[in-house]
């Protein structure tokens, strides 16, 4: 027993027997664990790991609410904040194409109601300026034609009187040669020729 | 592409430092029970790795004195920190790896604290947390061949169950004054029935600590004494020591789940007791 306590106890050989007392009655504890025990059931390590165990406890709660689980759920807020903000941004962006989409469909029905009145305008317009020109024309065309009338009938006329004077001229002599010698009353031939021609 | 390739070799590297480290592990741990088969010829001593001793010297232990379970705590706070503070130094939008998983065990406790308990129970989240990883760290740390398990001692797992039965009970009255004992007069009941159920439902009330604490201490302690006797085998059989072997790998498997159910299993039936506290009323 004295020569347990002395080599559990080493340096505290000098202390009192009362301490060695104790020392020799833990090893003996001890040992009986180490032995055939429970070390669960040693009672003299509770004291020791209630201890430690309250401080880890304490620490580990500390640690968490004071660092960790404001960070986390800062992380989560910003995070969920994030998703609302995009998710809003890209509804904004959808009504955004949409509305363009809209007034790039109205922009092209009024482009093309445009181009439909202009070409329609356009259109008239010629048809009118195309009337005026054949209405000139027409007119041109009438005009020429007139006067083509109006010279042959005046050639025609020519004709006939030069007709007639050389018909009278013929006849003259005609009748001079038929009555030689005879006085030859020209009025009367031209009238008689003027008579036969016009007839 | 060059760096993130060297990043990639880099994260390969660890990885395979891990599997190496846990390798070299192994080997001691079968070396020392070979060892210790030997020593004794076949006295398998499976309860010898719970025995508290001090970590420096040789003395008693004392109130204060810094022992293995000191060690093994103290290793679990830091798992805490590595998890939840350095793993989540980022603060990034979209989170890395270690920083989703602390989200997820912050998602997983805070929904299970919420859909048992309810949603005036969020303030004690904090607390039932830091029950959850500490547990969840002890039980994992425990795992490490040749460590030492501090939730495997009936003494800092009857702490953990009395501070949950405790806090349950005393807000169980703050906040319900004496209308918390109507948690023990079941009032859908026939009322010849009432006594009886009042007397069955305060035992079990009273029970409560006491089954809290000793499932989780006995299951991870029968579960390593286990791992502690095949290896002792293991030691003892020479090379027909392969069968307890491939033993120990499949008991390993379930010791790993077994670590992690149970800190699922504490942690719900402190929401579950929350719950009664809150809600006394049936």
């Amino acid at each position: 027993m004295a020569d347990e306590s002395e080599t559990t106890g080493g340096t505290e050989a000098a202390h009192g027997g009362l301490e060695a007392g104790l020392e020799v009655a833990i090893g003996t504890d001890r040992g009986a664990t180490d032995g055939a025990g429970m070390p669960q059931l040693d009672f003299a390590t509770f004291d020791n790991q209630v201890f430690w165990l309250v401080l880890t406890l304490l620490a580990i709660y500390f640690i968490l609410s004071k660092i960790a689980l404001p960070r986390i759920s800062s992380v989560l807020a910003e995070r969920q904040g994030t998703l609302t903000s995009d998710l809003a941004a890209a509804e904004d962006l959808k009504r955004q194409a949409a509305d363009a989409e809209e007034s790039y469909n109205a922009a092209l029905a009024n482009a093309r109601a445009e181009a439909q009145r202009i070409s329609q305008e356009t259109r008239d317009e010629i048809q009118e300026q195309l009337q005026v020109e054949i209405d000139k024309a027409d007119a041109e065309i009438g005009a020429r034609a007139a006067e083509g009338e109006a010279r042959i009938l005046e050639i025609e006329a020519g004709a006939l009187a030069t007709a007639e004077e050389v018909a009278r001229d013929v006849a003259i002599e005609i009748v001079k040669a038929l009555a030689p010698g005879q006085d030859v009353d020209a009025a009367k031939v031209a009238a008689a020729v003027a008579n036969r021609v016009r007839g | 592409m060059a760096t993130e390739s060297t990043n990639s070799e880099t994260k390969d590297g660890a990885g395979r430092l891990v599997a190496y480290v846990l390798i070299g592990l192994a080997v001691i741990a079968f070396i020392a029970a070979y060892l210790d088969g030997y020593a004794g010829g076949l006295a398998i001593k499976p309860m010898d790795q719970f025995v508290i001793s001090p970590l420096f010297g040789d003395g008693s232990v004392g109130i204060f004195t810094i022992t293995n379970a000191t060690l093994w705590m103290a290793l679990s706070v830091l798992c805490v920190v590595a998890l939840m503070v350095w793993g989540t130094r980022g603060r990034n939008v979209v989170p890395s790896r270690s920083q989703s998983m602390a989200e997820l065990a912050y998602g997983f406790v805070r929904q299970m604290v919420e859909d048992v308990a309810g949603k005036d129970a969020l303030p004690y989240f904090p607390y039932i947390f830091t029950l959850f990883l500490y547990i969840l760290f002890a039980n994992f740390l425990g795992l490490i061949p040749t460590s030492f398990t501090t939730t495997s001692h009936i003494a800092v797992t009857a702490v953990l169950a009395m501070a949950v039965f405790l806090t349950v009970t005393i807000l169980g009255f703050v906040k319900n004054g004496v209308g918390f004992l109507s948690l023990f007069w079941v009032a859908s009941a026939p009322l010849a029935l009432r006594p009886v159920l009042a007397i069955i439902e305060l035992i079990s009330y009273f029970v409560r600590p006491v089954s809290h604490s000793i499932r989780l201490a006995g299951n991870v302690m029968a579960g390593h004494a286990v791992l502690k006797v095949f290896a002792g085998f293991a030691g003892a059989l020479g090379l027909a020591g392969i069968a307890p072997i491939i033993g120990i790998v499949a008991i390993y498997g379930l010791e790993v789940l077994v670590a992690g159910i149970q800190a699922y299993v504490f942690t719900i039936l402190t929401c579950v007791y929350l719950k009664d506290a809150l809600h006394p009323h049936h």
